[in-house]
């Protein structure tokens, strides 16, 4: 993320125009804007833990899940407030990616991604076994609902102080170690990076990032906290969105934000196949073609953008 | 834990590593257990069937993963897409073998059209983008399955009818049987094409080194589109010998195979044909005795306790059981 | 007569850089051609460009006709690059290595086989032996064998003595040009020990920087003043 005036100014045409849309927006549209603004949160964390240190996970539904659990049950029994519960819900997602970012040091690569896969399969599980507290199959539910304009709202300014902490961190030294760690482990340790802090470091801030998102996603559902809503699904679509999103754009994370959170609710409406099932073939092309298109992301095409106006 | 370094594939040594102890360990255990209970031999021949067709998407994943340093996502899928090829071979007419067969070469065509058509394209540029483009390809193909037939239960006939043959005492299911002798038969097949033909010699140059089969004339790219061919014929037979074992054919059949093969893969080591179906066995075998012996292990818990084992023995060795030790020295 | 390989103002570039700058050469048929150079001149480059491995602009033809820049297709016609680094399958046997060599061949290997045998006669001892696990002249040895399996009609080697012990070198370059005096075997090949290239070969190039400097009758080039003092030494 660089600092040069036109970013400055996209970022304040960006805040302008997120302030005013709900006015203009029903309030089903608030809350699929919402919805964006959950995913965006989500990407941005997946976006540090993988494009940042290259540790891949696909287990981001799980601490989503624990993030929403957390809000749901200490509503349900405590009649917490609910900024109050994201924030708990923050620090213990990062003690879990803390917990499971320091046995991922053995791991590497492609065993890295299915180990978090595994994580991402089970964790959703332990509600269903443990039905007494969590809930079972039946859910929790959290004390009080919100207002879809509540909901924008918070998402939304949420989504804005995580990408303002994740642009801190990412210029700050812990920034650099990460990029370095990146680019060569090897380098990076031979310079005197200490890799085990810095990316369990990287865990704990993606996960706590991934446990708001969690909290958000749960009162979007109404408060509704349940096991099949964090399905493997969820993993696979925040990983989608970092992937359409690319690295190291802003625009790029708020299209990747986009398109998982929107697109399947579009492409319902497509008429032709119609139904749960014309909907999953149209979300499934659709993805195929931007991958295909743009393997690098939206960041990728802006990056070739920016380069070709540099040299016309 | 310091273990034996293990030559990459050709030699014949033979070599006394842990992991080797350890397997034998484990069999000298299921042989006991099933001389000593009825139950427990019962319990481990179903779980030898039901770890066969993981341990054949395992190995359809691996088969892909060697060949270009990707996870197909979209294995159980495909395999999930040519089963309901079967069905409707069989609902025009075709007895259940020659739809079998006939399923198994569409299989192939299936699985080398979509390397070609949708893998090739992006597979030079970035993995990440191969990873979504198959996850793509599951919703996809999940959606064009239940438009087509539909998503409520469908039935296909047996393939060795439903009779339970009693070996001295043990009730052995003619199904599981002829799971178990079928995935035999095809990997064994698969292991004969690699080990003894020109095309498999070609296919493993390929996977191992592209540049250099290159360049002594091996067609590397038609190569990678056969592996993805070969893996979707394993993938059917999975598929065909999932749906008598859960009796009902849906859209969903395939997606807790596809789970445990993933867990049987890694637990094996993604680059170990080997690994794979030893993976798949031992899970098949290992869920059904913890299942029938230890009390927490319910349903719902089976998958999240698959995936359990399969961390601990990362932790331990980082690469899966035969995988590779890949040195890296920081 | 015309030449079997022609290289006519061929460029090749890895991605932005460029590596060749207008490179012209020939291989006549049954000869041996050495290319010299320093580091980083453009000799496996040049390699590359013919059997295709990397992007090229320009002329290349083969037999007259013009080369494909596709190497599986560069291997049917009868072109085997063995390339530095050798090309050896390290994770599979000395006979699967073999096997390997003959891909592109049709019919029966068994005389193949044999005469493999004559100018290699330890290899069949070493037919089950994992190829990672010869030594550096066995691997190299293998790598010709390999190549000599494809019977092909010109032999790419790029800098072959890389390595090498001095008196492995020299049983290298002897077969090499046993094979190319008994089974007509063109060869080009690019070396930095410019000692026993020269001695070698009928024609030589020196390349520097992407461009042919000097080329000429290997005598003639062994006896040039700027040769002498800067690739042979005196």
């Amino acid at each position: 993320m660089r600092t040069r005036l036109a970013p400055i100014a996209s970022l304040v045409v960006a805040a302008v125009v997120l302030a005013a849309l709900p006015f203009a927006l029903s309030a089903y549209h608030q809350a699929l804007a919402a919805q964006v603004a959950t995913f965006f949160i989500a990407i941005l964390g997946l976006d540090i833990l993988t494009g940042y240190t290259g540790q891949i996970s696909i287990g981001h539904g799980a601490f989503m899940a624990i993030g929403g659990y957390t809000t749901a049950i200490l509503s349900r029994d405590h009649h917490m407030n609910l900024v109050l519960t994201m924030l708990i819900a923050l620090a213990i997602c990062f003690i879990c990616g803390l917990l499971v970012g320091l046995p991922a040091l053995r791991l590497s690569g492609v065993y890295l991604a299915l180990a978090t896969f595994a994580l991402a399969v089970s964790v959703p599980q332990i509600p269903l076994k443990f039905s007494k507290y969590l809930g079972g199959s039946g859910g929790v539910q959290t004390a009080k609902t919100v207002s879809h304009l509540w909901l924008y709202g918070a998402s939304w300014t949420a989504a804005a102080i995580a990408f303002v902490l994740g642009w801190l961190v990412l210029r700050g030294r812990t920034g650099r170690a990460f990029r370095a760690i990146r680019d060569s482990e090897v380098a990076a340790a031979s310079s005197g990076v200490g890799l085990p802090i810095y990316k369990t470091l990287a865990f704990g801030i993606s996960a706590a990032f991934a446990g708001v998102a969690g909290s958000f996603y749960v009162l979007g559902t109404n408060g509704f906290a349940q096991p099949n809503e964090f399905s493997v699904l969820l993993s696979l679509q925040i990983l989608i969105g970092a992937a359409v999103a690319g690295l190291g754009s802003l625009w790029g994370l708020l299209a990747g934000a986009a398109f998982v959170g929107l697109l399947p609710t579009i492409s319902s409406d497509v008429p032709v196949i119609g139904s749960t099932h014309g909907q999953d073939v149209v979300f499934g092309l659709i993805v195929i073609l931007v991958m295909l298109v743009l393997p690098n992301g939206v960041a990728g095409l802006l990056a070739r953008l920016s380069r070709l106006r540099a040299r016309a | 834990m310091e273990l034996a370094r293990r030559l990459p594939t050709g030699t014949r040594a033979l070599r006394l590593s842990p992991v080797f102890l350890f397997l034998g360990a484990a069999c000298v255990f299921l042989l006991v257990g099933s001389l000593e209970s009825t139950v427990f031999a019962q319990q481990t021949v179903s779980g030898v069937a039901l770890g066969a067709v993981y341990g054949s998407l395992a190995l359809a994943l691996v088969l892909i993963y060697r060949a270009t340093e990707v996870i197909n996502f979209a294995q159980g899928e495909m395999a999930m897409a040519t089963t309901y090829v079967a069905y409707q071979l069989m609902l025009w007419g075709l007895s259940y073998w020659e739809a079998f067969f006939i399923t198994l070469a569409v299989a192939f065509a299936f699985g080398g059209v979509v390397q070609l058509v949708f893998i090739r394209p992006v597979q030079h540029k970035s993995v990440i983008a191969v990873v979504i483009v198959t996850v793509g390809l599951f919703i996809l193909i999940d959606g064009l399955v239940a438009w087509k037939w539909g998503a409520d239960l469908k039935f296909m006939p047996a393939p060795f009818g439903n009779h339970v043959y009693k070996l001295g005492g043990v009730a052995v299911s003619r199904q599981d049987l002829g799971t178990i002798a079928i995935t035999l038969a095809s990997v064994v097949l698969l292991w004969a094409l690699f080990r003894f033909t020109k095309l498999g010699l070609g296919m493993r140059a390929a996977a191992l080194r592209p540049a250099s089969a290159a360049l002594v004339g091996v067609r590397v790219d038609r190569m990678l589109a056969i592996g993805w061919g070969l893996a979707a014929v394993l993938g059917a037979v999975a598929g065909l010998m999932t749906e008598p074992a859960v009796f009902v054919l849906q859209p969903t059949l395939m997606q807790p195979v596809l789970l445990y093969g993933f867990a049987a893969a890694v637990l094996g080591g993604l680059d170990s044909p080997v690994g794979a179906v030893v993976g798949g066995i031992a899970i098949g075998v290992f869920l059904n005795l913890v299942g029938q012996y230890v009390h927490f292990v319910t349903s719902e818990v089976r998958l999240p306790v698959a995936f359990a084992v399969l961390l601990l023995v990362l932790l331990i060795k980082p690469t899966g059981l035969f995988g590779r030790k890949r040195l890296r020295k920081v | 007569m015309a030449p079997l390989l022609e290289l006519t103002d061929v460029e090749a570039r890895y991605g932005p850089v460029q590596a060749l700058y207008g490179v012209t050469l020939t291989v006549a048929e049954g000869e041996i051609v050495a290319v010299l150079g320093a580091n980083g001149a453009g000799k496996t480059t040049m390699l590359r460009a013919i059997s295709g491995t990397v992007d090229r602009s320009g002329a290349v033809t083969f037999g007259g006709k013009a080369l494909p820049g596709v190497p599986e297709a560069v291997a049917n016609l009868g072109v085997a690059h063995v390339p530095e680094g050798r090309g050896t399958f390290a994770e599979l046997t000395v006979w699967e290595n073999l096997r390997l060599g003959a891909y592109t061949r049709r019919g029966a290997l068994k005389d193949d086989f044999a005469r493999v045998q004559q100018y290699f006669p330890w290899i069949e001892r070493r037919r089950s032996q994992q190829a990672g696990t010869l030594s550096g002249g066995e691997q190299q040895m293998l790598a010709l064998a390999r190549a000599f399996m494809q019977r092909p009609r010109l032999l790419l080697l790029d800098e072959p003595s890389l390595g090498l012990a001095p008196i492995l070198v020299s049983e290298v370059f002897r077969i090499v040009r046993e094979l190319n005096e008994q089974e007509g075997v063109s060869v080009l090949v690019v070396e930095q020990n410019a000692h026993i290239a020269l001695q070698a070969a009928e024609n030589a190039y020196v390349l520097e920087v992407g461009r042919v400097a000097l080329s000429g009758p290997a005598a003639d080039l062994q006896r040039h003043e700027s040769v002498r003092k800067s690739y042979l030494g005196y």
